[in-house]
């Protein structure tokens, strides 16, 4: 016996545990299953009880150097190694290393003789020897009620296996000990009244034909757990607990904001874009461009040199690929180069959490910095309404704790109102776009809106959405006294008031045109006056010519009189 | 391996029978005794009786996917059987050892 590793239960000590590496489960019991002690796993047949025992040891033998004995009642060694085969689980080679010692006990009771009084100390023999062979520090009992239907006197097995229980506890192994249900006790034997520490409850249920795991710690003595019912998958890797990742709204809130792909779009949310981080929802009824938004966003979002992982619900990925070619969206580069990563699957190929659980899977291998999820209403056949809001508010609360911007799109029916979503998840949402037609003149077009825009400056007002050989363009839709107006009602509308302003042009050059005439005209008049002006004063100069020659004639005159006359020259006269 | 009880021990006996037990405990005492008188009994000078100790031997529990203790297994002649409790019951004994059908 390891002494060294025996628990202690120091008052106020936390109790210690022994994580079991199933991925949610560690969350849900806060750290594993109680160290030393054993716990039950009960639940139907086929509902993972074997499964998660042997992930128990598997991870333990691997992960935490806890070498595991595996007994089990039910499967041969064969069965089980090829079982847990696909998940990637090598028990033959965790064996031959020493980390695992995996024994099947066959009874068959038609084969067994009971003649008197017996105990299960060969059962305790054969654990004791497995455990000290490979110094074991967790063993799994599957289905120990088999020994029920395979021994007579339940008097004996049940004074036996209380005495088991206290041997485990002694040993200071971590137990598994699973059980099927019974009709009204957990299990059918009632041997969860040995199993006093922890018991957990498997159950697989299908629900409007989609099948849905679920796991429940219903006891947990001495430590908190999570209580409530949580969905689980086995999927590649095995088991796949779903626990509301954060119960808190702990998200840091980003500043960062990063454009959506389409200017004008940017320009409605204050001019950058959604914020990083924050969930975007773009809700619409049908045919109203919803995925062409969104594949603007991955666009810009793989343009950036970032990830962007597409959750398709509706249409494969190469017909995604080719819609999108049809608005000058070719998004196929981004695929080749490893930024943009498809998962096309129909709702209905999972329940909930089997969708849930491939997503984060997805989300964890690819690393993406944007999701986009096309469309959320494709889950509504797949639960109730309250088990899909719970869904993605898991995947909304997981992509805000890891940063990541979403983008949700949303069909909404056009019997509901427009503002209404379908799942009900409006309230997790920071930013959200509403599509929506605008009929009008015999035509229907497309209006956006946005809604709510949790933390920016955005545009109250409906723009026209419309898409072009080069993508989603917005246009400003016309307002005006006659109503908003779209389509061929706004070119119209347009081109009147493109009328209007000629009109007002052409007016203008035309009394452009009469002040030039008018001011030619004064101008003409302006040189008439001139040349008159001119002619005035030639004809002056004339005159003054003229006077000055009749002087010097007149003097000529009288020089010659006087010189015929012989008279002196008489100066006062001349002058006179 | 355990003690050898019974008659000829150099040839093979018609019947082999191996008792598994865990220590001296009051029901392999009683097992054991119970099966020599059974044996006398029934089976005079054509069986052999091994006496698994598996305190001694753990690994060997496994083999014949011993549970209960003592578990008496007739190992020849075939098929084999596996009586268990301390073979106070002598007429579920005999049934078990195909010595007599069940009433």
């Amino acid at each position: 016996m390891k002494l060294e590793r025996r628990v202690e239960e120091g008052v106020g000590s936390r109790l210690p545990k022994s994580p079991t590496g199933i991925r949610g489960l560690d969350e849900i019991t806060q750290g594993g299953l109680p160290a030393g002690r054993s716990t039950l796993v009960c639940g139907n047949a086929g509902c993972g009880k074997t499964l998660l025992s042997m992930e128990f040891l598997v991870h333990g033998a691997r992960e935490y150097s806890e070498p595991g004995v595996f007994l089990g009642f039910e499967e041969t060694v064969e069965d089980l190694a090829a079982n847990v085969a696909s998940l990637g689980f090598d028990l033959k080679g965790l064996m031959a290393e020493g980390k695992l010692v995996v024994d099947h006990v066959y009874i068959e009771r038609s084969e067994i003789e009971e003649t008197g009084a017996y105990d299960l100390e060969g059962l305790f023999v054969r654990l004791g020897h497995a455990i000290d062979t490979i110094g074991a520090r967790r063993v799994v009992l599957d289905t120990l009620e088999a020994l029920f239907s395979g021994l007579p006197n339940p008097h004996i097995l049940r004074a036996e296996l209380r005495r088991l229980f206290r041997w485990l506890k002694q040993r200071g192994v971590t137990a598994v000990i699973t059980g099927e249900s019974g009709a009204s006790t957990l299990t059918r034997y009632g041997i969860e009244e040995y199993v006093s520490d922890c018991v957990i409850v498997l159950d697989h249920r299908v629900a409007e034909q989609v099948s849905t795991r679920r796991l429940h710690v219903m006891k947990y003595r001495g430590s908190l757990h999570g209580t409530n019912e949580y969905p689980f998958m086995i999927d590649e890797h095995g088991i796949v607990v779903l626990p509301v990742t954060s119960l808190g709204l702990e998200h840091e809130g980003l500043e960062e904001r990063i454009p959506t792909g389409v200017s004008q779009l940017d320009a409605m949310l204050g001019g950058e874009g959604y914020y990083r981080g924050s969930s975007v929802l773009v809700s619409g009824t049908a045919g109203t461009g919803k995925t062409s938004i969104a594949a603007h966003f991955a666009d810009a979002t793989c343009r950036r040199g970032e990830r962007c992982l597409y959750f398709l619900f509706e249409e494969s990925s190469s017909q995604f690929l080719r819609n999108m070619r049809s608005i000058g969206l070719d998004l196929k580069p981004w695929s080749g180069q490893g930024l943009l990563r498809f998962y096309a699957a129909r709702p209905t190929l999972y329940g909930l959490e089997g969708h849930l659980a491939t997503a984060l899977k997805e989300i964890n291998a690819f690393d993406p910095s944007v999701v986009i999820v096309d469309p959320i209403s494709a889950f509504q056949g797949s639960g109730r309404p309250t088990e899909v809001k719970a869904m993605l508010i898991r995947l909304v609360d997981y992509l805000k704790s890891r940063g990541i911007t979403m983008l949700l799109t949303n069909l909404t029916s056009a019997a509901t109102a427009i503002e209404h979503t379908e799942v009900e998840i409006s309230s997790l949402i920071d930013t959200w776009l509403l599509l929506r037609e605008i009929e009008l003149s015999g035509e229907r077009n497309r209006g956006l809106y946005v809604i709510k825009s949790r933390g920016t400056a955005h545009s109250n007002q409906i723009r026209e959405f419309l898409l072009t050989d080069n993508g989603v363009q917005l246009v400003e839709a016309y307002v005006g006294l006659e109503g908003v107006l779209t389509g061929s009602a706004r070119l119209a509308q347009e081109a009147r008031e493109q009328a209007q302003v000629l009109e007002l042009e052409q007016e203008l050059e035309r009394s452009q045109a009469s002040l030039e005439r008018k001011r030619r005209s004064l101008e003409s008049q302006l040189e008439t006056l001139r040349s008159e002006l001119a002619a005035n004063e030639a004809e002056s100069e004339r005159l003054l010519r003229q006077r000055e020659e009749r002087h010097e004639r007149l003097a000529g005159y009288r020089s010659a009189m006087e010189r015929s006359r012989r008279v002196d020259h008489d100066v006062d006269e001349e002058t006179r | 391996m355990g003690e050898q009880v019974g008659a000829e021990k150099k040839q093979k006996a018609e019947w082999e029978l191996r008792l598994y037990v865990a220590g001296q405990t009051p029901n392999a005492i009683a097992a054991f005794a119970n099966l020599k008188r059974i044996c006398e009994e029934h089976l005079a000078g054509k069986y052999s009786i091994e006496v698994v100790d598996l305190l001694e031997n753990p690994k060997l529990a496994a083999g014949d996917q011993i549970i209960a203790l003592p578990t008496l297994v007739r190992k020849l002649p075939p098929p084999m059987r596996q009586i268990i409790g301390d073979l106070s019951d002598t007429e579920r004994v005999l049934v078990g050892l195909d010595l007599r059908p069940p009433s």
